[in-house]
């Protein structure tokens, strides 16, 4: 037997991903593996002896480099004392503060740290985090790639992220030898969009230092760290080296962060038979050690390794609190793609997306998925809306701004005339206009022009041979009229001379003011405390280029001719083959259609002609004194010689009652107004003939439709609001009579 | 705060590089600047983030080519004990000394878990 349920969903896209039970020996384990060491510090004389289950003799590398730079030995025993779920209570109780924590953290082991962080689940990690972030708002990073490497392109789509809000861009590259060229487009778009955004381009340390010394690139975050010494050494790095370049960054005025994340080792072969938790506690440990300020976080490109495991999500978010727990930067991940279902990447990004981080995703892709060079597009251009709703359903800033239309297209063409202008005036290849129009209004590179590339990889070379600066890309723009863009460029030079963007998790204001943990740091301790998306912020991220006025949507439609007469208070009739049809207070008149835009005129129309077609009489009525269908319906029947009414609200709602039954009892309830067409009201009225004639009567056959009520819920209650605002409480029902003769419009109904 | 020739912050204007005025290499933090950001990391309490400010301030002043020399020579089984006594020495000649120290502890951790070039 097979289940055609079972077959329907295993066609879902989230079957193309495969799920496994844990296997710790090769490291596959999300967290608190079986060989996972207990928490151990064992100092002698002021060294330490033991660490995690090893003696001193046997630390492998990044046991020594996390002993010698970053364990606090001052407060390693107090800390160490602590028992795990003391620890793990610390950190979601609202009067321990961020600063006893991340004092308590310096003292404790890679062990020690990881199996505190276990003890916490979902809720618990995601209020954790709120607390333990650095900065006091959160931010985003953006990734601005594209297939063709067109610089008009990249440039329009920096400009574009930096005027949605995000505080980083960064770009790679497909051949290394454009790096030079795909940071310029990117210094000069981003510097178009929004002052003070810092950029990076993800190319090779030496290139990467050669861009940051020219003044094209701000912020580097390419220094991966791993939690095992083969795999550290496979990376052909050490703590040591990758703590000197670091600094060498730093010395270059180059922000830096590091990188890490679960899964790395079991994906590189050498995990040791231990968690990925645990083996990410030790990466951290050596970030904090190495002197980073932050890290790049939340496993990143070995995301769908970590969710093929049982709680892949919740040791995801328990990594970047215990990056955050450390006092470091988190760019926390949510870049790789996690998923091919929509619901499930979803539902993973809100572990990071409710609490907020210093940057919810380490690089969202402005552009469509495909032209994504870091094989990122986790959330991509076409994911934006569904982004800024889910801001605005949470009130959460997630660091994405709402951007109208034509501002975004001024904002691009204006990045794309700026790289074509420094194109033009620093001798690179030129960029043509066709160019500048696919990169303002184009969806992706494919319609780009396509360009010499050999002549572009020949002119990038020569442009870092010739040393050209962020200082030449500055004048560049002021010589060709680009005065804003060119100040924006200069302040970025600026920004390098004083180097206050070095600090834990700092942003650049488009004023040119820097927001760190120094000077802006997360002091949340609960309710009406730390960042709260309210005020200004609140009024921008609300006001989505798709929102409308409800005002407008309710007012008055324009005055026809008059679709009924009123005749007088309405008597029970004695007309046993009477069939009553009674409209809700503002029918055919405040409001003129159903919601499925048929013109009430039409509806009576067919309603009085199905009626008509059974032998029986149609009575028309307007009921004042209630807005609901029931007793619009109810209340028509009882003035009905046959006890029979069809009632109708204005917006389509339609109900067969007889006199004798409970009002919100009925014979027939037509709900699904949406769906209606005239010959519906006709059939409408041909079973309401049939129950007053004592007929044997089927029910109207009706379609369902369950997405029609999130679609035009809204409508719904703006048109039955105006329906309630006609309601004239203890008014009787009145006698209506067509406007127009009945026997036209019948006619023209039945054409 | 100023460049490394001593222009103020507030200089660094359109009109001065219009002028001539400033050269791209005087577009960088100085070594004051740097140990003025490790202090102010210090204060904070980000003692590892202090250090490695204070190696920038030191590494401000080194070449661009010795720097590039010496990260190659600290990943796995580049350089012999000798060789990292070598670069711990050149930095020291820059100034370099806390840099130079960190080098020399590289070289220490690096024969006990053998990832010297020659073991």
């Amino acid at each position: 037997m097979a289940s055609r349920r079972f077959a329907s969903r295993a066609r879902r896209p989230l079957h193309r991903e495969l799920l496994v039970s844990p296997y710790p020996e090769l490291g596959l384990v999300a967290s608190d593996g079986p060989s996972d060491p207990l928490p151990e510090l064992v100092v002698e004389n002021g060294t330490v002896a033991r660490l995690d289950g090893r003696a001193a003799a046997d630390f492998d590398i990044i046991d020594r480099f996390v002993v010698a730079h970053g364990l606090d030995l001052g407060v390693a025993e107090e800390a160490m004392a602590i028992a795990d779920e003391e620890l793990a209570h610390m950190l979601v109780a609202l009067d321990v503060s961020r600063p006893e924590l991340v004092r308590l953290a310096r003292g404790l082991t890679p062990a020690k740290l990881a199996r505190v962080i276990g003890r916490l689940d979902a809720v618990e990690l995601m209020l954790a985090l709120k607390k333990l972030r650095a900065r006091r708002a959160p931010s985003n990073q953006a990734h601005v790639t594209n297939l063709k490497e067109s610089p008009a392109l990249l440039a329009a789509d920096a400009a574009e992220a930096a005027r949605r809000g995000f505080a980083e861009i960064e770009t790679t590259v497909g051949v290394a030898r454009y790096a030079p060229l795909n940071a310029l487009a990117l210094l000069v778009g981003s510097q178009t969009g929004r002052p003070g955004v810092m950029t990076q381009c993800a190319v090779e340390e030496r290139r990467n230092l050669e861009l940051a010394i020219r003044g094209l690139v701000t912020y580097a975050e390419t220094l991966s760290v791993y939690g095992t010494e083969p795999v550290f050494v496979d990376g052909d790095d050490t703590p040591w080296s990758k703590a000197f370049l670091g600094a060498a960054y730093a010395s270059r005025g180059v922000k830096v962060r590091f990188t890490s994340g679960t899964g790395s080792e079991a994906l590189m072969g050498y995990a040791q038979g231990q968690s990925m938790l645990y083996l990410e506690a030790r990466c951290l440990a050596a970030v904090r050690a190495a002197g980073s300020q932050g890290v790049q976080n939340g496993s990143i490109s070995c995301v769908a390794l970590v969710l093929s495991l049982p709680g892949g999500t919740r040791a995801i978010l328990g990594e970047n609190v215990l990056a955050a727990w450390l006092d470091l930067e988190v760019a926390s991940g949510n870049d790789a793609i996690a998923s091919h279902s929509e619901i499930r990447k979803t539902a993973k990004l809100m572990g990071q997306f409710l609490p907020g981080t210093d940057f919810v995703t380490s690089g969202y892709s402005v552009m469509p998925r495909h032209d994504n060079t870091f094989g990122g597009g986790n959330f991509d251009a076409d994911d934006i809306d569904e982004w800024l709703t889910i801001q605005r359903d949470w009130q959460v800033d997630a660091g994405i701004e709402p951007v109208a239309e034509d501002e975004l297209l001024r904002v691009r063409e204006q990045a794309a005339r700026a790289i074509q202008a420094v194109f033009a005036e620093l001798g690179l290849p030129s960029v043509t206009d066709a160019e500048v129009v696919a990169a303002t209004t184009g969806y992706d590179s494919s319609e780009m022009p396509d360009r010499d590339r050999a002549a572009d990889v020949e002119a990038a070379d020569d442009l870092l041979a010739r040393g050209v600066s962020g200082l030449d890309v500055a004048l560049a723009l002021d010589r060709r009229g680009f005065a804003d863009e060119a100040e924006a460029v200069l302040s970025m030079q600026r920004q390098r001379v004083s180097a206050d963007y070095l600090q834990t998790a700092a942003v650049i204001a488009a004023d040119g003011v820097v927001h760190s943990a120094v000077n802006d740091p997360n002091e949340y301790s609960g309710p009406g405390t730390g960042y709260r998306l309210e005020g200004a912020r609140w009024e921008l991220l609300q006001a989505l280029p798709n929102v409308v006025d409800p005002a407008l949507l309710a007012g008055m439609e324009e005055a026809g001719e008059p679709i009924v007469v009123e005749r007088g208070e309405s008597a029970r009739g004695d007309d046993p083959t009477e069939v009553v049809v009674a409209v809700g207070p503002a029918f055919a008149d405040t409001i003129r259609a159903t919601i499925a835009d048929l013109p009430h005129q039409s509806v009576l129309a067919a309603i009085c002609d199905g009626i008509r077609s059974e032998g029986a009489m149609p009575r028309l009525v307007r009921i004042r004194r209630v807005a609901d269908v029931a007793f619009i319906a109810h209340d028509g029947a009882r003035l009905s010689g046959s006890g029979i009414a069809l009632g109708l609200q204005s917006k389509g709602t339609a109900v067969i009652h007889r006199a004798d039954l409970e009002p919100l009892d009925n014979l027939e309830l037509f709900g699904m107004s949406p769906l209606y067409t005239l010959e519906s009201y006709r059939a409408m009225g041909r079973n309401a003939a049939g129950y007053a004639l004592g007929k044997r009567v089927g029910p109207v056959p009706t379609e369902l439709d369950n997405f029609a009520r999130a679609k035009l819920i809204v409508t719904t209650t703006l048109l039955h609001a105006r329906e309630t605002q006609a309601v004239r409480g203890g008014a009787a029902a009145v006698e209506l009579e067509l406007a127009a003769p009945v026997a036209s419009t019948v006619a023209s109904t039945q054409a | 705060m100023t460049t490394p020739s001593g222009v103020p912050l507030t200089e660094v204007t359109l009109d001065a590089l219009r002028a001539g005025k400033i050269d791209g290499d005087e577009i960088r933090a100085t070594p004051a600047t740097l140990r003025l950001q490790a202090e102010v990391a210090r204060s904070a309490g980000r003692l590892p983030l202090a250090a490695s400010l204070e190696r920038a301030a030191e590494l401000a002043a080194v070449p661009d080519e010795l720097l590039l020399a010496v990260y190659t020579a600290l990943r796995p089984r580049r350089a012999t004990r000798a060789e990292l006594e070598n670069w711990a020495a050149r930095l020291t000649g820059h100034g370099a000394t806390k840099t130079a120290a960190f080098v020399r502890e590289a070289a220490s951790a690096y024969a006990q878990r053998g990832l010297l070039a020659d073991g």
